[in-house]
């Protein structure tokens, strides 16, 4: 068993990753640190995908005369092109969500969710 | 370009959406006639598709490779039988709201209108495409652009609209995340992202714990999106608070489209063999299912406000989905299918009946209804055809869906969902019933009514861009109640497996 955490250790650190930016998401107050929290999360899911496509002893997936035409010697491309696109997606959500604290922060004076609360009463 | 129409229901929207800032920069007026006209682009693509599919074989589906790389490598958009359908009720749905939506956009937003188009026809690209999709990670990223695009349509709302959005924000982000979480699963076993790929190799994997956790990743993922009941905090106050024209659009389409996401990894990813028979979870999610009916009613029940009352139907009618599918009956599965396209036009005709009140008396408080049937008897007339399609009065669509259901769950013997659908429609009756009392004598239950005051009111119908539209979407409900049996054999039929 031990041994299994050991050698699985990159995923041993995406769930934690993710465990952390989670528990940021729904216990933090503060509405800064709850993006913090979805910026961790979208993280750790992007180490998930690039680190199933992961090799021993592989290269970046870019044909190289060294390493000869063998899939084997090269990284799989299609996880990290999937996360190119999932980092982009994580910025435009993160852009919209800075945008929304700013506009609450301007409208409510203060960016803590329970000094929010108190002003609808 | 006959091989094109697939592509072209997609690219309408999303480039005019695109270019929409720039031309309002130089001229205001014409942006929303440009709008309508890239919808009725679209919709003239999703006409030629079904007209395409219909000539073909029942089981059989269009498919269309972008970059014309081959489907397992590149990514592929599919029509069949199902997606038209879902498809023609979105394209069907925006066009009735955009045009619509013109007077209230100006009166609500006014110089924001132009940007607001913008978001809005990207809105519906993402929605679109979620729906024609055939890829499982193109799905997430265009469920992004949808969302993020809804938070920012549900931001310009009124009052607490901003922290309604960060809330929506946070939940809807994680169930994007756990959507991407559950594909990832599924890639490592099965090395594919494609559908129907993953529909071929995914039996030989059905006793894998990973394929397992994927599955429940991303269906969990999907309820977060469509608020199914415990998961549904962030709903309410988002679609209430929302820009009339916003609400009309995203609150009948963003969850209906979940579930059919929902729907479509059941049947066409995992197949009704693994979701079935495999695991054996139907029992709880019907419970969870009949409890989310019911509390979504009772919710409604309580609510003095006439959108927040609609936005807690919203969570009853999305339990009827998620507990017709899960009950394991053909009939249940089909009535799910059929409940996407009918709560779709239901949810319309109230949400814009509600939007056509607020323009005119100004908030949408329930004793502010006084004498509403004589000042605007169109609008309240179309909000009635939609009330009777909720409660499931015949001819309206919503009694055949019900019928469905409920002949579904009798089938597979879940009693309690019954139970739930037939409390569900009682309250519903009850919701609507009062509405029509204070709308015709205008009084709340306890007080007597004022005649001398009723009879002040003046008949003060909306624009006709506002109420023609209402009129068709009631029209829509009516016409399809009487063509269930044709929908039925002609789509739902050949997309739901015999089990």
């Amino acid at each position: 068993m031990f041994e299994y955490l050991i050698t699985n250790y990159n995923y041993m650190v995406v769930v934690f990753l993710m465990m952390m930016g989670l528990w940021a998401m729904i216990a933090k107050k503060n509405l800064v640190k709850k993006c913090i929290g979805l910026v961790i999360f979208q993280t750790g899911i992007i180490l998930f995908y690039i680190s199933m496509g992961a090799k021993n002893n592989s290269t970046i997936p870019i044909i190289d005369p060294k390493y000869g035409e063998a899939a084997i010697n090269y990284a799989n491309p299609l996880t990290q092109i999937l996360m190119l696109t999932a980092i982009v997606v994580g910025v435009a959500t993160l852009g919209v969500g800075l945008m929304l604290v700013q506009r609450i922060y301007k409208e409510y004076g203060s960016i803590n969710e329970d000094r929010i609360l108190e002003k609808f009463k | 370009m006959a091989d094109q129409f697939l592509v072209l229901i997609v690219l309408f929207p999303l480039f005019v959406g695109l270019l929409i800032p720039i031309i309002a920069y130089f001229n205001k007026s014409v942006v929303w006639p440009l709008a309508i006209l890239s919808l009725i682009g679209s919709f003239w693509a999703v006409f030629n598709t079904a007209t395409q599919l219909l000539k073909l074989d029942p089981s059989s589906s269009i498919s269309y490779y972008l970059g014309n790389w081959m489907a397992p490598f590149g990514i592929e958009y599919v029509v069949d039988r199902f997606n038209i359908m879902v498809l023609f009720a979105i394209i069907c749905v925006s066009l009735l709201t955009t045009i619509f939506a013109k007077q209230v956009i100006e009166k609500e937003l006014g110089d924001n209108a132009a940007n607001f188009y913008s978001l809005f026809l990207l809105f519906i690209t993402g929605l679109l495409g979620i729906t024609i999709t055939g890829d499982a990670f193109n799905l997430y990223v265009l469920l992004e652009i949808a969302s993020l695009t809804s938070y920012g349509l549900i931001a310009l709302g009124r009052g607490r609209a901003l922290v309604a959005t960060f809330n929506y924000l946070i939940m809807g982000s994680m169930g994007a995340c756990f959507y991407l979480l559950g594909v990832g699963y599924l890639f490592i076993k099965t090395g594919t992202l494609n559908m129907d790929q993953l529909y071929d190799v995914l039996p030989l994997l059905f006793d894998s714990k990973a394929v397992l956790v994927g599955f429940v990743f991303i269906i969990l993922g999907m309820w977060v999106k469509m608020a199914f009941f415990p998961l549904h905090s962030w709903l309410p106050n988002a679609y209430s608070l929302a820009p009339t024209a916003a609400a009309c659009l995203m609150a009948p389409l963003m969850t209906k489209v979940s579930v059919y996401v929902m729907i479509r990894f059941m049947l066409n990813v995992f197949s009704t063999e693994y979701v079935y028979s495999v695991l054996t979870i139907n029992n709880i999610i019907v419970i969870m299912s009949s409890i989310a009916i019911i509390a979504g009613s009772i919710y409604a029940l309580s609510q003095k406000n006439l959108k927040k009352m609609l936005t807690f139907i919203i969570v009853a009618e999305i339990g009827y989905m998620v507990g017709g599918v899960w009950t394991g009956h053909v009939d249940g599965i089909r009535g799910a299918i059929y409940h996407i396209t009918a709560d779709a036009f239901m949810t319309l005709c109230l949400f814009m009946a509600v939007g056509c009140i607020v323009y005119r008396v100004g908030n949408d408080k329930l004793e502010s209804l006084k004498g509403i049937f004589k000042k605007m008897p169109i609008t309240m007339i179309c909000f009635l055809v939609g009330g009777f399609s909720v409660i499931g009065i015949p001819p309206t669509c919503g009694f055949f869906s019900k019928w469905y259901l409920i002949s579904g769950a009798f089938n597979s013997g879940a009693w309690y969902f019954i139970i739930a659908l037939i409390i569900s429609s009682l309250i519903n009756a009850v919701l609507f019933f009062r509405i029509i009392e204070i709308g015709f004598f205008g009084a709340m239950s306890n007080e007597k009514p004022d005649y001398k005051s009723l009879q002040s009111i003046k008949f003060n119908e909306v624009p006709i861009n506002m109420w023609l539209p209402l009129v068709i979407v009631s029209m829509i409900l009516i016409i399809l109640g009487i063509y269930t049996n044709e929908i039925m054999t002609n789509f739902i039929l050949n997309i739901v497996p015999m089990m």
